[in-house]
């Protein structure tokens, strides 16, 4: 008789494991002709360029509200002046990277999962296979590429919204001093600081993407399936963000 | 047997968890031929050819194709291989993203070494083949069933395959675009000179394609014949079949 592990960490596994093996997969058709230019293009505009109002305007309220937060915690201890350290740092190491990470899970990561598991259902993918094109290679690749590569330059992007958020604020309806307020922005912040936010959102995209067309294009039966697999791509990729966000500070601090 | 089948299945198993769906199955098929697989519903015809074309490894069993077992290829030698099959699929699966133009230039653009030029002009026979010049800048949402059913075909036979694999290509149409679509699948088959496999649960149709029709039950091919003698076999399966009853030994 085979014994059988408990139902949750078997699915733990399973689900590490095809994780692995499909971004496996990914990685070693990269390098394999012919590359498709214009697909990857067109995912850079799907995921970057149209994700933008989205990204940005969650940035702005994030800063706008932290700014918010911060003051009026800070005021009571007469620490109102770090405000805009507090705002910048936390914004670019932290906030903007994964609260613009879980949006684009909301919004490509389901995309993904319900175009690759329509695709699967109505048998394009066979199609695809029958016509001595491998689906990995071109569906997966540009997708996942498109997002490791767009999501670090649109939480470039966010950092300076969320901070001009918090300026906005704190400035303009706390009263803070401009001047000063700029300055401490900048004070304490590192170029380390910037960085470990973009290589978390680099590790944010990789996952999202991965996860997403994973979901996709394991999906079994019709229409419920692939409302199954858009629920479970953002489910997963959210979850995944947030638990590689603990490791990944705790590795770049 | 003088010449050796262009295709050849022996002993070929394919079970999805519980449920066996092929069972020892043989079957041969000469080169230029026209087979037709009959079968009700679910009975794994779909299955079958997806085995032929290698999208679907068997359990058991060997597939040999130009006398190459295709269950021993390696993935890239298979994505090869493929090239010389052409498949349509039940619904078209045509790319939703991707005009008509599109989807039937898609196999020579990935695989085939014709300059653009030379692309345009193939893309416009196969369309002129069934029938669908001017349809070439609308997409799929924008065709009927059996304007997409056509399409398939253009782009399954754009890389001049010397299989055909037609799923289920008539069904949900009506008869008179059923007699098109049959034609079709005769007219490309002289026009290519290819073996062609289809799969129906349509007896007219399969009578009228068909240079044999093989019957498939429980796992197995339970009757072979030409169109003429097939209508002949006493087999009460076979009878009940021919004759859409729904009592029988198919349904007990």
């Amino acid at each position: 008789m085979k014994r059988r592990l408990p139902g949750l960490a078997e699915r733990f596994l399973r689900e590490m494991g095809r994780f692995g093996l499909t971004l496996w997969r990914v990685l070693v058709w990269t390098p394999r002709a012919p590359y498709d230019w214009r697909q990857l293009l067109h995912q850079i505009v799907v995921v970057g360029i149209n994700s933008m109002p989205v990204v940005l305007l969650t940035a702005m309220f994030t800063g706008m509200v932290l700014a918010l937060q911060t003051f009026n915690v800070l005021v009571r201890v007469n620490a109102e002046s770090f405000v805009a350290s507090l705002v910048s740092l936390s914004m670019v190491r932290e906030l903007a990277p994964v609260i613009g990470s879980l949006m684009i899970a909301g919004r490509c990561g389901s995309a993904m999962g319900a175009e690759l598991g329509t695709m699967r259902v109505t048998e394009q993918i066979d199609a695809l296979e029958v016509l001595a094109t491998d689906p990995i290679h071109y569906l997966m690749v540009p997708r996942v590429w498109a997002t490791t590569i767009t999501l670090p330059l649109l939480i470039v992007m966010a950092d300076v919204i969320g901070i001009a958020g918090g300026y906005l604020i704190a400035v303009v309806l706390m009263g803070a001093n401009p001047v000063t307020y700029m300055h401490r922005t900048y004070q304490y912040m590192d170029l380390r600081d910037l960085f470990s936010g973009l290589i978390k959102a680099a590790v944010f995209g990789l996952l999202i993407a991965t996860i997403g067309c994973q979901k996709g294009f394991y999906t079994t039966g019709g229409a419920e399936g692939v409302g199954q697999a858009t629920t479970r791509a953002v489910v997963l990729a959210s979850i995944s963000i947030l638990i590689a966000d603990f490791f990944l500070t705790k590795v770049l601090f | 047997m003088a010449e050796r089948p262009k295709i050849l299945l022996r002993g070929v198993c394919k079970s999805f968890g519980e449920k066996v769906v092929l069972d020892h199955l043989d079957l041969d098929i000469a080169e230029g031929e026209s087979m037709v697989i009959v079968g009700g519903s679910g009975t794994g015809k779909s299955v079958l050819l997806k085995h032929i074309i290698g999208l679907l490894r068997p359990d058991a069993g060997t597939i040999e194709v130009d006398g190459v077992d295709i269950s021993t290829l390696g993935y890239r030698e298979i994505t090869t291989f493929r090239r010389r099959f052409g498949m349509s699929f039940q619904e078209g699966a045509l790319f939703d993203s991707m005009t008509v133009w599109e989807n039937v230039a898609f196999p020579l653009k990935r695989a085939s070494p014709k300059t653009a030029p030379e692309i345009a002009e193939r893309v416009a026979e196969c369309l002129h083949l069934v029938r669908l010049q001017g349809a070439e800048r609308k997409y799929p949402s924008e065709l009927s069933g059996g304007m997409r059913r056509r399409v398939g075909f253009a782009r399954a036979i754009a890389l001049e395959p010397d299989i055909l694999l037609f799923d289920e290509p008539d069904t949900g149409l009506d008869p008179v675009i059923k007699a098109l679509i049959d034609e079709l699948i005769v007219d490309m088959r002289k026009s290519l000179g290819s073996t062609t496999v289809t799969i129906t649960h349509d007896m007219r149709s399969a009578f009228r394609i068909a240079d044999r029709v093989g019957m498939l039950f429980q796992g197995k091919i339970i009757a072979l014949a030409a169109p003429a003698e097939f209508e002949r076999i006493a087999d009460p399966r076979v009878q009940q079949f021919l004759q859409g009853r729904a009592t029988g030994p198919l349904t007990d």
